[in-house]
């Protein structure tokens, strides 16, 4: 397969493979925080920053417009920390408002900009669907640098992470400062949604933070494999989706990117080893069969209406 | 009726719809899941379009009502099959919305249905766009089919008014005194699907939500009567369409992106200065011990 693409085929498929990784593993630690829903809300709230990127600069500059991005998502983020702290609003709806209200500003600033620079020139397309197809060289070093990164803070912290996540208690009887650490969290995860927007849209940029987690959570329980398994499904699902989507004439990377990862979360549902539907329907008869065989070796088995069930 | 009375009328029936279904999203903390049905209303309508080969009303809000109750059999079922509620939403609306994408990417081609539209929407075509009614004569279709869903939602929630009002702040308690909570739950998401579909062609996927939800949460900062809440928030669904139609005006911009906006400021100033649980407030009066959470 790989002999028959072409050159920049293979940028992209390395790059959606790296990417996918690095959300695969980012991906865990959203998943413990419970903030699933979270990326979908700051890559919706990176596009006000994206078109006063553009509108600074004048042109597509990709720097400038993921700095953009990030201080717009950053700033989403804690307006929704602000809401929720100091008002009965729950998280759920700050999120929801954040996101929404975000997104029109950033149309209605993207429509100004527009009728300003003539033409479509930072299309909202690729925002929304990302433009994975266009992606040279370049881009895939700044996903092999956001990559390493992203493996390096969860690998160097683990235990810390570990700590964080399953007992902020313990966490902070030792010293760990949470807020240092929401703040480390908060960066990577910024920094993974608007490089990601670029490549799988701003949509489809929450399936790739959520999915691969949720699916390897069903092989294991322990947190490392989680998040060695979750990566490895991230960039399994990206590489195949890529590959799928070249198959066909213009045809989206993103959304087949994010049918792979569920076709891997399917999978994983029904087979998974740990929580597997399979595995628990497997249990579910092993129990039953013995119970049968107690109740056939014991002289009559269980008295019923003895007992109340 | 001029061409700004029109638009202003479809806004407004806009606003107040999402006004009154937002107030129960949000006592019901499902606000994230009007953000997930929003989204696959797409595929319902793809699919709709797919099978009938035509754009018109009623098929669409037949698709959208299917998708809409899919995502929520959906989510449910994961959820009780130990996943956690905000990632089954997670998962269950980007794939529903892959779908769709690919979908048009691939069957339906250059169609009429383009995808930007969905989500931004296209206010300005509606009073275009009309179909001819008994005794009233020529009459804009999407102000027609929201006209319809109102008085649908309206029926609804006055009807069941003391069902909702137990199923959302006391689900325990409404199962125990035999108020099908299943059957409301999803009576409820079909609803929202419906008020969302019905929303598209006026503000799109992503503005509906936030039709949906900030006039709702503006509102609950006002007051902690349900009755008072539900008008409102459909009173600030309203304001928000009208002064976000004035912004557009004003800086001729996308009318739909202005009327999100506006329904941010609405929270804004309620966030701010509401008596009860605004910020202003807090400065002002002492902390007395009804305060406390």
């Amino acid at each position: 397969m790989g002999m028959l693409l072409s050159a920049n085929a293979q940028w992209v498929l390395f790059s959606t493979l790296i990417l996918g990784m690095a959300s695969g593993m980012i991906g865990c630690l959203a998943y413990w925080k419970r903030q699933s829903l979270m990326s979908d809300a700051l890559s919706h709230a990176a596009l006000p920053g994206v078109v006063i990127g553009f509108w600074l600069i004048g042109t597509k500059n990709m720097p400038v417009m993921i700095g953009g991005a990030a201080i717009s998502a950053l700033l989403g983020a804690l307006m929704i920390q602000w809401i929720r702290s100091s008002s009965r609003i729950k998280e759920d709806t700050a999120m929801g408002m954040i996101l929404s209200v975000f997104f029109g500003l950033g149309i209605m600033m993207l429509t100004i900009v527009n009728r300003f620079a003539g033409g479509n020139q930072s299309g909202l397309d690729s925002f929304i669907f990302g433009q994975a197809a266009s992606m040279v060289r370049k881009d895939v070093y700044t996903m092999l640098v956001l990559a390493a990164i992203v493996i390096l803070v969860v690998s160097l912290a683990f235990k810390e992470w570990k700590l964080f996540l399953f007992d902020p208690d313990f966490a902070r009887g030792l010293g760990l400062s949470r807020r240092l650490m929401d703040g480390i969290y908060l960066a990577v995860l910024v920094m993974v949604i608007v490089i990601g927007i670029q490549a799988v849209g701003v949509i489809l940029m929450a399936a790739l933070l959520i999915i691969p987690a949720v699916s390897a959570r069903y092989w294991t329980h322990s947190f490392k494999w989680m998040v060695i398994l979750s990566a490895i499904f991230g960039g399994g699902s990206g590489m195949i989706g890529t590959l799928i989507s070249t198959l066909g004439v213009r045809w989206p990377t993103g959304p087949f990117i994010v049918l792979a990862s569920s076709v891997l979360f399917v999978v994983s549902l029904v087979f998974g080893v740990e929580k597997g539907l399979l595995t628990k329907a497997l249990q579910i008869r092993l129990q039953k069969r013995e119970l049968r065989y107690a109740a056939a070796s014991g002289a009559k088995g269980p008295q019923r209406g003895g007992e109340v069930g | 009726m001029s061409y700004t009375a029109w638009i202003l009328l479809t806004a407004s029936l806009v606003g107040l719809s999402c006004g009154l279904i937002g107030v129960f999203l949000i006592l019901r903390r499902m606000a994230m899941m009007a953000d997930a049905i929003s989204h696959t209303v797409l595929l319902g309508i793809v699919t709709a379009y797919l099978v009938t080969r035509e754009l018109s009303g009623i098929h669409m809000l037949i698709g959208a009502v299917l998708a809409g109750l899919l995502t929520a059999v959906l989510v449910q079922w994961f959820h009780a099959r130990g996943v956690q509620q905000e990632a089954a939403i997670g998962v269950v609306f980007t794939s529903l919305f892959a779908i769709g994408v690919i979908l048009i990417a691939t069957k339906v081609g250059n169609a009429h249905l383009d995808i930007q539209h969905a989500l931004m929407g296209e206010i300005t075509f509606v009073p275009w766009n009309v179909i001819e009614l008994p005794w009233i004569g020529e009459f804009p279709e999407a102000t027609f089919i929201l006209l319809v869903v109102l008085a649908v939602v309206l029926l609804v929630i006055l009807t069941f008014y003391k069902e909702w009002k137990i199923t959302s702040f006391d689900p325990g308690l409404a199962a125990s005194i035999g108020i099908p909570v299943v059957f409301m739950h999803y009576l409820f998401m079909s609803l929202v699907s419906v008020t969302t579909v019905a929303a598209f062609d006026a503000v799109g996927a992503i503005m509906v939500v936030a039709m949906l939800i900030t006039p709702a949460a503006s509102a609950y900062l006002w007051t902690d009567r349900l009755s008072i809440m539900l008008v409102l928030s459909s009173s600030f669904g309203v304001i928000s369409a009208i002064v976000g139609y004035m912004i557009a005006v004003w800086l001729d911009t996308s009318i739909s992106g202005s009327m999100a906006f506006a329904t941010g400021l609405v929270f804004l100033f309620s966030f701010l200065c509401s008596p009860k649980h605004g910020m202003l407030s807090r400065y002002i009066r002492p902390v007395s011990a009804s305060d406390s959470p």
